[in-house]
């Protein structure tokens, strides 16, 4: 198979999975007892009431009907207005999304080359004593919840401290230094979290590719290590590495939703959360739809980049 | 000939023990005993009012973690959060990781359409982080355990079937299946025989990862008020509720997170542990 | 030898001791007290089995040793250069340069993220020996030296894009480009196929020749380097046995184990299978017909085009081809792992399913199949007794001590003691191993047993002593065999009618008195010329006799 070929299939199911997952979101908010008209109206609603809104969001129609028309207005990027407030979900979207991909871009910039340069030091002497440092530390931080380190956090450097916010929600408007204050303890959080677990897995993709017999070849050829590393362990380990990159970057939707949650930070994650305790469904639908694509987007992206960096497709016989 | 095979495989385990194992298991069994036990073991209930005066600090009018933020005792409500923590986790991954296996193991065995099928599937559940499926549910149903339980079980099923289908294939390929196969046996024989003892000790350590990454979901969402309701608390809920806590500078939200992390890095360190030994015992080859 | 004569060494091994270290247990000794010393372009070869110490030794001529190994005492000196006192930059600088290596398989060993020639020109142009260029040329010109095809372009490809064979010699020109005062190859034939192993050797003999190098050949057949060895080493458990030239240890052996390994190296017996005593027309024990069959959905790609064949009862009919040939897909069609697309299958007689699930118990009883490798073809976690008891119960319904009583029978069958029933297969050594398999399928009594390359990962005294066994038990129970190998040699000993295949055809077909006797078929005499005589000279017989026909 040519190399196209395995990228436009790897583009295909992508977009088939974001089908599936939008499916899944649609079906999964459908199986409510009553349905959303109740929701809307809790336990004053009389008879007339629901029928009414039943007929104003189209309730009545068969659910395939909803489903495709719920689908035609995410595309062209109608979210529906808010059960809670009544408002239009794009706006409360749009306003909170650019602080959701400050917060996560800065944590991946942090996270991703710190835990790449900790995984390979630590591969680089298996059983030395940094790797052991490196290794018993992230096995700590990787058992220990996310919102325990940001409560120990919170503690001593807004409590004890009293150095930074223990709220960080921005409203817009506020000056760049503020942000910086307000970013700092969430960030860190993020980044305990994340640099944990990527560390450890790349630490492990390097020592699988440091295995092999072409590295011990290199080794009896009389290559220096630092290049047998360098030039010939890491061209292996691109694919696995990224991998890794991909499958961390997701923990981070997780972690982003707890984490805005607990330092009440205007972002996407704490909007749905919010969406949920309010049972606001088209909201709810609307952030798990933006969360998921991000998801696959990564999950896809990484998949292609090892297709490119594998030499076998790249250079068929 | 079995029980002999059992008797000198948990001598083996104890032979290789580490001192850091033997302290990760002594947790773990005091863990099991406050959860089992907790009824009968809490000073007070876990409702009971004990105080006027909300987060009192630790050894305060004799409580030794202190009040909640209703003045509740935060030790017995320790106890009971832990209790509820440890079976809502067992629970999710045993079910998960029977699921899980049962059908990787069916996957593999059976191969062709079946696995294919099945693959694809779980593929396209991957690609849906945890967190949303279940934040989806809450909102649809409520924030109902069973319906969390069985959610949680069944997410958690497709990474444990990944495992599972993952080491099967590796182990359906030996000469040792194709002669059961050629000898005719059928696929109970071969899942039951021939793969699980083989995958026995891997899974056993997929079985402690999925543990604590239940424990680290169901937590976190009782952290976002979306798991456990009150009065009813696990240890995320504990923290989740004692929040203000923090601003009178006591212990109260940072006790149950404690008790979350002893648990799950104790697991973990186990699972380590197991897995380096298990990978130890294989012969030296020269 | 002389002190003078000493000096003049390439390379001098004194009293060499390496030790495994186990992670959990005592440290224990797998090279003991090795001496030996390799003259300028002289060729020394190490034999031995698996666990001789062989590859050990030769990684210790280079300072290292693999992990969980570690070299305890003696000394190597390189030209002068006391190799185990170097540091470890110092060990890197020697390494490719004065000293180098070619492993045993070149598919795993090249990197498949670089080209050929990026991978071949790195270490003179790293250690500032040559310009890119200048290493380039030269790298092009020991391509041509080793016979590659199109020598100029075909650096230029990555690993995955050539064969087994050129790979093997492509790592050889990455050995020499530096001119290393000594070579190292380490088996570096045994992955090929017998008919390219003999190119590879041929090209490599060259090219020590014309360079004028001295090396060091590690391998486990001796007829292979009789081929090229000046000296050799035997090594049995990481002990020397005996230590001279090749033409006094080849015809005027000392030791009783070399003159065991030299009975048991893969030559030509002097005496072939004898035909079969009974040839009257009786129903076959067995016969495939027209068998066309092939992997992926609906058989899309054929490996065995119109395959016929037909063995008698308490005979072995021998199926011989190299890698491709399609022989072992055939053994699995005949037991039911696959199905034909077309063909038919007829067990003495009956014709039998295609298809294992729609076979009956007793047709399934009647055939069974040992496996070429003894390791994976017994289950790590079952003891003995439940590997061979499974089959009593399966088809017999055996329990209790009447099956125990059959596994007992069973063991001594294979020439086991019966206290082997509590062990598990890791506590057994491969030829004893490959007696259970054995065992687990005479436990089935069965009519046929197809072996598939079942001596082919055993020692070759080892393997002996299991077609020994197995001819023993033709002749005590009247097993029929379908044996499958890429071995003339072993089935010139066992079989009484050969198949030889090549691309999934049956190339030719009869007795084996008479595959074996000329006139040959083109293909089957290739075959014949390419089994080494241990014979020093050979070779160089059989190269000529090719570019002739060529």
């Amino acid at each position: 198979m040519n190399i196209t070929h395995l990228i436009l299939r790897r583009l295909g199911i992508g977009v088939a999975t974001v089908f599936i997952v939008s499916l899944l979101v649609f079906v999964g908010t459908e199986i409510l007892p009553g349905d959303i008209a109740h929701a809307i109206l809790g336990q004053g609603a009389t008879p007339e009431l629901v029928a009414n809104i039943r007929a104003r969001l189209g309730l009545d129609d068969p659910a395939h009907i909803r489903y495709f028309r719920w689908l035609g207005n995410l595309i062209t990027g109608d979210l529906g207005t808010s059960l809670a407030n009544g408002g239009s979900i794009a706006d409360d979207i749009r306003e909170r999304a650019g602080n959701t991909f400050m917060l996560s871009g800065i944590t991946a910039l942090i996270a991703v080359p710190l835990s790449l340069l900790l995984g390979l030091i630590a591969s680089t002497r298996p059983g030395g004593i940094v790797d052991r440092i490196i290794s018993s530390t992230t096995l700590a931080l990787i058992s220990v919840p996310d919102f325990l380190i940001a409560v120990l956090l919170v503690m001593f450097f807004s409590v004890y401290m009293g150095w930074l916010p223990s709220i960080s929600s921005l409203r817009g408007g506020e000056d760049i230094f503020k942000i910086v204050r307000a970013l700092t303890l969430p960030v860190i959080t993020l980044v305990f979290t994340v640099l944990a677990h990527m560390t450890r897995m790349t630490r492990t993709a390097v020592l699988n590719v440091l295995a092999s017999p072409a590295i011990e070849m290199a080794f009896l050829k009389g290559v220096p290590k630092w290049r047998i590393i360098l030039l010939h362990a890491l061209p292996n380990a691109i694919a696995p590495i990224i991998n890794v990159i991909a499958l961390n970057l997701a923990y981070l939707i997780s972690g982003i939703v707890v984490i805005e949650t607990m330092f009440n930070y205007t972002g996407l994650g704490r909007l749905m959360v919010q969406g949920v305790i309010t049972r606001d469904i088209p909201l709810v639908q609307a952030c798990a739809m933006i969360f998921c694509s991000i998801y696959i987007l990564l999950n896809m992206s990484a998949d292609i980049i090892s297709i490119v960096a594998n030499p076998r497709i790249r250079h068929p016989k | 000939m079995t029980t002999e095979t059992k008797k000198s495989a948990i001598l083996d385990l104890y032979e290789d023990l580490t001192p850091t194992a033997i302290l990760c298991i002594f947790c773990l069994v005091a863990i099991v005993f406050v959860s089992v036990f907790a009824p009968f073991i809490a000073p007070f209930d876990e409702a009971e009012i004990i105080s006027d005066e909300s987060f009192l600090s630790a050894g305060d009018e004799s409580l030794i973690l202190g009040s909640d933020y209703l003045g509740r005792d935060m030790l017995s409500r320790i106890f009971y959060g832990t209790r509820v923590t440890v079976y809502i986790s067992v629970t999710i991954a045993t079910l998960a990781f029977f699921v899980g296996s049962m059908f990787g193991f069916l996957a593999a065995t059976l191969g062709g359409i079946y696995d294919a099928t099945l693959s694809r599937v779980v593929d396209a559940l991957i690609a849906f982080p945890s967190i949303m499926l279940a934040m989806i549910l809450v909102t649809a149903l409520g924030p109902s355990i069973p319906v969390l339980i069985i959610t949680i079980a069944f997410i958690d099923s497709t990474r444990v079937y990944r495992v599972a289908r993952a080491l099967a294939m590796d182990i359906i390929v030996q000469d040792y299946i194709e002669v059961a196969k050629v000898r005719g046996e059928g696929y109970g024989w071969i899942m039951w025989h021939e793969i699980l003892p083989n995958a026995f000790a891997p899974l056993a350590a997929e079985f402690g990862i999925r543990f604590t990454y239940a424990i680290l979901f169901i937590s976190a969402l009782s952290f976002l008020g979306l798991g456990v309701q009150p009065p009813h608390a696990d240890l995320g809920a504990l923290v989740r509720e004692n929040m203000q806590g923090l601003l009178y500078g006591t212990g109260a939200p940072i006790y149950p997170a404690l008790c979350i992390a002893m648990i799950t890095i104790s697991v973990n360190l186990i699972v380590d542990w197991f897995l380096k030994r298990s990978d130890a015992s294989l012969p030296d080859e020269f | 030898m002389s002190s003078d004569q000493m000096h003049n060494d390439i390379l001098q091994v004194r009293n060499l001791c390496v030790d495994a270290v186990p992670r959990k247990g005592k440290p224990f000794a797998i090279v003991n007290d090795i001496s030996f010393s390799v003259e300028p372009g002289k060729v020394v070869a190490l034999i031995g089995e698996s666990g001789s110490g062989k590859t050990t030794i030769s990684l210790a001529c280079m300072a290292y040793a693999k992990p969980g190994c570690v070299i305890t005492s003696g000394s190597v000196e390189l030209d002068g250069m006391k190799m185990l006192e170097l540091n470890q930059s110092e060990k890197q600088l020697a390494r490719g340069v004065n000293i180098s290596y070619v492993a045993q398989s070149a598919a795993a060993s090249f990197n498949s993220a670089l080209t050929i020639n990026r991978q071949v020109t790195e270490i003179p142009v790293i250690k500032n020996l040559m310009s890119r260029e200048e290493a380039e040329k030269k790298a092009i010109e020991l391509y041509r030296q080793l016979d590659l095809p199109d020598p100029e372009n075909i650096g230029k490809r990555y690993p995955h894009q050539v064969s087994g064979g050129q790979l093997q010699r492509l790592m050889a020109a990455m050995a020499m480009i530096c001119d290393p005062k000594l070579l190292i190859l380490d088996e570096p034939t045994t992955a090929l196929d017998v008919t390219t192993q003999i190119e590879v050797l041929q090209a490599f003999k060259n090219l020590i020749h014309q360079k004028n190098t001295s090396a060091i050949y590690v391998s486990h057949d001796l007829s292979v380097v009789a081929q090229i060895a000046d000296d050799i080493l035997v090594l049995k458990d990481g002990k020397m046995v005996e230590y001279g030239p090749v033409e006094q240890i080849v015809s005027n052996a000392k030791q009783d184990y070399t003159r065991m390994l030299i009975d048991a190296a893969h030559v030509m017996p002097d005496t072939i299978h004898p035909a079969p005593v009974n040839t009257k027309q009786e129903t076959p024990m067995f016969e495939a017909n027209n068998i066309t069959a092939g992997y992926g959905i609906n058989h899309a790609s054929i490996v065995l085009k119109d395959v016929s064949l037909r063995v008698n009862k308490g005979e072995t009919v021998g199926v011989i081809g190299e890698s491709g040939s399609g022989k072992s897909t055939l053994g699995r069609v005949i037991c039911g792992l696959m199905s034909p697309k077309i063909g038919d299958l007829i067990l003495e007689g009956a014709a039998i399913p295609g298809a294992l699930k729609q076979r009956s118990l007793e047709q399934l009883q009647r055939i069974q199949i040992v496996f070429q490798m003894a390791d994976v073809a017994l289950n790590p976690r079952h003891r003995i007794q439940k590997i061979l008891q499974r089959p009593l119960e399966f088809y017999f319904g055996m329990s209790g001590q009447e099956a125990k009583n059959r596994v007992i029978e069973l063991l001594e069958l294979v020439e086991l003691p019966a206290s082997f029933m509590d062990r598990y297969p890791r506590e057994l050594s491969g030829g004893q191993k490959q007696r259970v398999n054995l065992a687990r399928a005479l436990a089935a009594k069965p009519d046929l047993i197809i072996c598939d390359e079942i001596t082919s990962a055993l020692d070759t005294i080892v393997a002996e002593a299991i077609l020994d066994l197995l001819q023993d038990l033709q002749d005590r129970l009247g097993i029929t065999y379908i044996f499958i190998s890429h071995d003339i040699s072993t089935i010139a000993k066992i079989a009484d009618t050969v198949a030889v295949m090549r691309l999934g055809e049956v190339v030719e077909y009869g007795s084996t008195s008479e595959i074996l006797t000329p006139p040959h078929h083109e293909y089957t005499e290739l075959l014949l010329d390419s089994v080494p005589d241990l014979h020093p000279g050979w070779l160089e017989k059989v190269m000529a006799k090719r570019l002739e026909s060529a």
